[in-house]
């Protein structure tokens, strides 16, 4: 029996080094990917308390975020690919369209 | 007969219906005979309740409510017409005076295209007239007031493409409207304090006491206010001059016989309230003796025939006023009846010279005009005369009357006043007739060329208006000719009361009456020196005293006056608050609120870098400091 | 008879303006005419409403009620003798309206139609809303047409005027939106049962000090609408941008519902605050009277000089309101009516002649009488009636309002009659500076006289002015009723107040119905507990 903690700081490594990608890389579509990996390393956290407090709670939210992080890849991507085709780059500094 | 009486201010009424909504499709001949069968039908219906309400047996007030006009709370006024003496003379005046001037208009406006217009607009006239002197009570008068100002705005703006025309008629209402406010204040107070306007009930409120002193002195002042607005007295009169811009028959119509003498018809209306307060009568004597003098200056270097006829007329109105001041109301009626006849007289006399040269106004451009007017000189003569008080014409028993009854009352400042102003009228009123008629030609050639007398329909009322000038004095002798002989004065008892008419002494009044006529014909006299037989002191004297001449000359700046301390201030000062006050802070904060708020929304805009990196590190800090937050 | 009558005269425009979106926008003449029938129809049967109006009773005539959302929030209109005339006239002049931007507007003919339909259901649901929330989103919803028309169809800096107009307007609004809460929620506590009911907010007596505030908030909204002095700005832009027929409804029609809810709403909910206030307001309205007249007197635009012509105006009017007294109220009321009429002829006029010149200037013009005879009898006549020529309507609105100020106070009485010097300068002398004088403009010279469509739809105004300043009892006694038991309401409700506040905190004192007839206040006190 694995310990809860390993989990919590498995999770926590993934969750630190999707922050770090998120501002080291500069293209979208990895920024996307260091988001998502955020996102599984919340994921593993729910998993691994639902496990320790024998509730199933957590499990369904993970199904759930697993749904809508789907989702929110496909639409993604979508844009990404449209925000390409429009600005013939995906570099985020070269996208600065909210800019006041 | 009498009942239809009320008939008498509808008839032009509907008359300028037809002639505003069909005018276009009737035919020129059609609207003259129209309107002026209208004005006759209305002078008929006068006469004959005139006699209606004349012996001992018939009522001597008629009153009609045509229906209740505006009611309100304690606000209740009928529109409601009245006919009495007093009502009568003003009815026949008008109607009467203003037929022959409608006939008169038929020669004087045959070539205006705006015949028509012209027409509508006098049976408008005669309408607001008759409504003004057949009102019931105030309100209904102040139809009248108001209409009659209308009208003349209309008519002396009448050639209305001539700028100084559309300003004269502007002006004269904006003038005259100063008065109303005063007016209007007046019926205020009386609606308020009494309940009622119409005269009745302030004759009875006034007689059973119930309207103290000073309240009494109030609203006389307040109507007052009214009257020297309409009747052109100071500070009120500089619109008359300039009125002189409308048509010469309009001139004989509103600004001499008929409108302007609403004042006075007003102020001898309310003669019962106007006994309790003798402030406001002195004030009335006061105003009116020094616009008579005040005028009759101007009037002295005037070179204008109609502007000279015009300070006459201011004068003359003071005159009326000095009769209502002093308490001799049916003096001052009396005059206004004489005078309606001898200066609409003089002003279409004077329009037909104008027509007869071309349009000349200038009378030292005429001269000499004697013998190519040969009908239209001696009825200008005849009213010059009457007007300048030589015995036994119109003009000599009223104005007498007049400065007797000043006498009489002990004012001897404003008797001597009334005494100079009558030398001044017959000074420049034969100073007209000199230059006009007399002496040497100075005409355009021109004008000469068209030199005509006019057509008959403007020559007869010419002779009509002066058989009146002579005999309409007669029918109010002063005493010294016989006890009983001022038949008018003796109409007039049941409206004006006359109640402290100090009597004089047969001698007294003589001497007064003989005072009078020296004083007239030293007048002419002077005149007849100065214009015919040394010309040259005119000159002189102006090059003696060319500071009095220039004032005299341009009317004491009186105009240039008003518009450098009220007309100028008020609107550099509304131009002023309107660019720094209404647009610079009014409108500037209401602006500024939404500039501010856009200004922060911009100043939290640039927080927006736009680079997704900030956000997330925004984000990223602030989730930090929350969960430290929440952990510590 | 259960004609559910106000209900057809409110929503016959709306219904109009849906079934106008079926139609084909290239055919011009088939939208206009279809829209001036429904608009010519609406104005008959509220003719009804006329000739039906019972004048003996204060209380809503008319009156039809249905659930709506629920919690106090209904559908209850109704009509009383202040209400009844505002409805007749946006009937009256919806027509007119139409008429009168017939050629003028070419561009987006079928929205313009849809929005000054939408518009009128807008203004008559002011009008006859007796539930607060209807009324507020009557109040509201009758800004987004007016938004559009001003902004799409106005004049050069439309959009600045309109987001102006709009915005200001709405500042106000939300501040009585509160309000409106505020005597929501308090009715509910004394009584335990939600209502928007207007008739329900009669019979709160508040405690003064709430007076006060909810006075301000309710004030403030309609100040703005009226416009008071110096909440007035915007009405010169919004006019002077705004196409003819939304100057005319802005003016004749959109105003006045300040003034309307000044008498529905601010004085009789919160009569001892409006006592209280009255000397300040009071003084606003006569600061307006004179500065509106010196400011048009000055004006270069003949638009932006009427605007602030209504200025002066609506200064008398709401003078003459916080008069306070019968005479004022019914003159102020009257004066509304003729204010309606007279200013939006003017603006008709000031239309006229921009549709043949497309300018607003003043210098621009000059001597256009020569050109235009007909049409200078009417500009002639409507101006006349805006100056307050006896004979014509303005003057017994001017008179009624002049005598009730008059009554109330000498000294704001004498000071008031300088709107009639005012009135007269700075219209005449517009009047000699565009119409009198000679051509000086060569486009002048090109102006033809008044076509008949343009005769026709000022020939029915200038019958009513004539009928109203000659006959005004047909009018005038169908207020009586209202007038007077409104004075009774604000008279009797301000008693209650003063003899049972004593300075405790109260939020509200009691609940009174005050009937319509002249209930002695004493007595009822006397048998009340407290």
């Amino acid at each position: 029996m694995i310990p809860t903690s390993y989990y919590i700081i498995l999770s926590i490594i993934l969750f630190i080094l999707g922050i770090i990608a998120f501002f080291v890389k500069k293209d979208l579509i990895t920024q996307f990917m260091s988001v998502e990996i955020m996102l599984n390393a919340a994921n593993l956290a729910l998993i691994a308390f639902s496990k320790a407090s024998s509730s199933l709670d957590g499990q369904i939210i993970v199904f759930f975020i697993i749904t809508v992080a789907a989702a929110e890849a496909a639409v993604g991507l979508a844009i990404i690919l449209l925000v390409y085709r429009q600005k013939k780059t995906i570099k985020t500094e070269d996208i600065q369209l909210m800019k006041g | 007969m009498t009942e239809i009486f009320w008939l008498i201010p509808f008839i032009p009424a509907v008359s300028t219906f037809i002639l505003a909504v069909f005018g276009r499709k009737l035919s020129k001949q059609w609207v003259s005979i129209q309107a002026c069968l209208a004005v006759f039908a209305s002078f008929v219906i006068a006469l004959v309740s005139f006699f209606g309400i004349q012996g001992a047996s018939a009522e001597h007030t008629l009153v009609k409510s045509l229906f209740g006009w505006i009611e309100s709370g304690s606000f209740k006024v009928d529109f409601a017409l009245q006919f009495d003496p007093l009502t009568a003379i003003m009815c026949l005046v008008v109607t009467g005076v203003g037929f022959f001037i409608h006939v008169y208009s038929i020669g004087y406006m045959a070539k205006d295209p705006g015949y028509k217009r012209f027409f509508t607009y006098l049976n408008l006239f005669m309408f607001a007239m008759l409504i003004l002197v057949m009102g019931a009570n105030l309100v209904v008068m102040f139809v009248g007031w108001e209409g009659v100002g209308l009208c003349s705005y209309l008519l002396i703006g009448f050639w209305f493409d001539k700028p100084s025309a559309a300003r004269a008629g502007k002006k004269a209402f904006i003038v005259n409207r100063i008065g109303d406010a005063g007016f209007l204040l007046g019926i205020m107070f009386i609606l308020i304090n009494i309940g009622s306007t119409s005269f009745t009930a302030i004759n009875e409120a006034v007689h059973g006491g119930e309207v103290t002193v000073g309240l009494a002195t109030l609203i006389g002042i307040l109507l007052f206010v009214g009257a020297v607005g309409k009747s052109a007295q100071i500070p009120l009169y500089i619109w008359l001059p300039d009125a002189m811009e409308g048509p010469t028959p309009v001139s004989a119509l509103i600004h001499a016989a008929t409108m302007v003498t609403a004042g006075v018809y007003m102020v001898a209306r309310m003669n019962v309230l106007y006994a309790l307060s003798p402030t406001a009568t002195d004030i009335i004597a006061l105003v009116g003796a020094l616009t008579a003098i005040f005028a009759a200056t101007m009037a002295l270097t005037q070179n204008d025939i109609k502007r000279v006829l015009a300070y006459s007329t201011i004068s003359q109105l003071g005159y009326m006023f000095i009769a209502c001041g002093v308490g001799a109301y049916s003096a001052g009626i009396f005059h206004l009846f004489t005078h309606a006849f001898f200066k609409g007289l003089l002003f279409l006399a004077a329009g037909s010279v104008m027509h007869a040269m071309s349009g000349e106004l200038n009378m030292q451009k005429m001269g000499g005009l004697k013998k190519y007017l040969p009908r239209t000189y001696p009825t200008f003569l005849i009213g010059a005369i009457a007007i300048s008080g030589i015995p036994f014409l119109s003009g000599f028993f009223s104005k007498d009357a007049i400065l007797t009854s000043a006498f009489a009352s002990g004012k001897y400042f404003i008797w001597a006043l009334g005494i100079c102003g009558a030398i001044l009228t017959a000074f420049y009123m034969f100073r007209l007739v000199f230059l006009t008629f007399h002496g040497q030609e100075r005409i355009e050639p021109e004008a000469k060329k068209h030199l005509h007398e006019s057509p008959p329909s403007m020559t007869i009322p010419l002779m009509i208006l002066a058989f009146f000038s002579i005999v309409a004095g007669w029918v109010g002798l002063p005493v010294v000719f016989g006890k009983n002989l001022d038949k008018f004065g003796q109409f007039l008892e049941p409206v004006i009361h006359q109640s402290h008419e100090a009597h004089l002494s047969l001698g007294t009044e003589w001497a007064l009456i003989f005072i009078s006529i020296v004083v007239a014909f030293a007048g002419i006299i002077i005149a007849a020196i100065f214009y015919l037989k040394k010309t040259e002191i005119p000159h002189n004297l102006v090059k003696r005293f060319p500071f009095i001449y220039k004032l005299l000359y341009n009317k004491y700046y009186v105009d240039e006056f008003y518009n450098a301390t009220i007309v100028n201030p008020m609107v550099k000062g509304s131009e002023f608050v309107y660019k720094h006050f209404d647009l610079g802070i009014i409108d500037a904060a209401v602006d500024s609120t939404g500039n501010i708020t856009n200004f922060f929304g911009k100043m939290l805009s640039y927080l927006q870098t736009g680079i997704i990196k900030d956000y997330a590190l925004i984000f990223l800090l602030g989730a930090t400091i929350l969960i430290g937050f929440l952990l510590f | 008879m259960n004609i559910p009558i106000l209900s057809i005269i409110t929503f016959l425009p709306l219904a109009g303006a849906i079934l106008l979106i079926f139609f084909n926008r290239d055919n011009k003449d088939l939208l206009r005419k279809f829209v001036l029938a429904i608009t010519i129809i609406n104005f008959i049967i509220s003719l009804f409403l006329f000739f039906n109006f019972n004048a003996g009773t204060a209380e809503p005539q008319f009156a039809e009620k249905a659930a709506w959302i629920g919690h106090g929030i209904m559908y209850h209109v109704g009509i009383d003798g202040i209400s009844l005339f505002l409805v007749l006239l946006t009937t009256f002049l919806m027509p007119i309206t139409i008429l009168s931007s017939w050629t003028s507007i070419q561009d987006k003919v079928k929205e313009y139609l849809i929005f000054m339909l939408i518009l009128q259901t807008g203004i008559i649901g002011v009008f006859v809303s007796l539930n607060l929330f209807l009324f507020y989103v009557f109040w509201e919803a009758m800004l987004i047409p007016m938004y559009f028309l001003i902004g799409i169809w106005g004049g050069k800096r439309r959009i600045y005027a309109t987001v102006k107009f709009v915005l200001y307007t709405m500042v106000g609004s939300l501040l009585m939106l509160v309000a409106i809460f505020v005597l929501y929620t308090l009715y509910f506590k004394v009584t335990g049962t939600y209502s928007l009911n207007i008739f329900d907010f009669y019979t709160m007596i508040l405690d003064p000090k709430l007076q006060f505030w909810l006075f301000c908030a309710f004030g403030l909204a309609f100040a703005i609408k009226v416009p008071l002095f110096p909440f007035h700005t915007w009405l010169p832009d919004a006019h002077v941008e705004a196409p003819t027929a939304g100057s005319v409804i802005l003016a004749a029609v959109l105003i006045k519902m300040g003034t309307y809810g000044f008498l529905r709403f601010a004085m009789p909910l919160f009569p001892d605050a409006l006592m209280k206030m009255l000397p300040y307001l009071s003084a606003l309205a006569l600061i307006g009277i004179i500065y509106g007249g010196l400011m048009a007197l000055i004006q270069k635009d003949m638009k932006s000089l009427v605007a602030y012509s209504s200025v002066s105006h609506m200064g008398l009017i709401m003078l003459a309101i916080f008069a306070v007294n019968f005479e004022g109220l019914q003159g102020g009321i009257y004066q509304m009516l003729n204010h309606g009429l007279s200013t939006g002829a003017l603006f008709l006029c000031v239309g006229i002649l921009y549709e043949r010149s497309h300018t607003r200037l003043i210098k621009d013009y000059g001597g256009v009488s020569k050109q235009m005879p007909i049409f200078a009898v009417f500009f002639l006549i409507c101006l006349l009636s805006s100056v307050g020529l006896p004979g014509l309507n303005g003057f017994v609105g001017e008179i009624l309002s002049l005598f009730g100020i008059f009554k109330a106070n000498h000294l704001l009485g004498i000071l008031a009659v300088s709107t009639i010097i005012l009135a007269a300068a700075y219209l005449l002398w517009m009047f000699q500076r565009v119409m009198h004088g000679p051509i000086t403009n060569e486009k002048v010279r090109s102006f033809k006289d008044l076509n008949k469509r343009e005769i026709l739809f000022l020939i029915p105004i200038l019958i009513l002015m004539f009928w109203m300043g000659i006959f005004p009892n047909t009018f005038l006694r169908k207020m009586d009723t209202t007038i007077n038991h409104l004075l009774n309401q604000i008279k009797s409700k301000r008693e209650i107040v003063q003899m049972q506040y004593k300075g405790e905190n109260f939020t509200v004192l009691s609940l009174e119905k005050i009937e319509s007839s002249n209930v002695n206040i004493d007595v009822e006190l006397e048998e009340d507990p407290r």
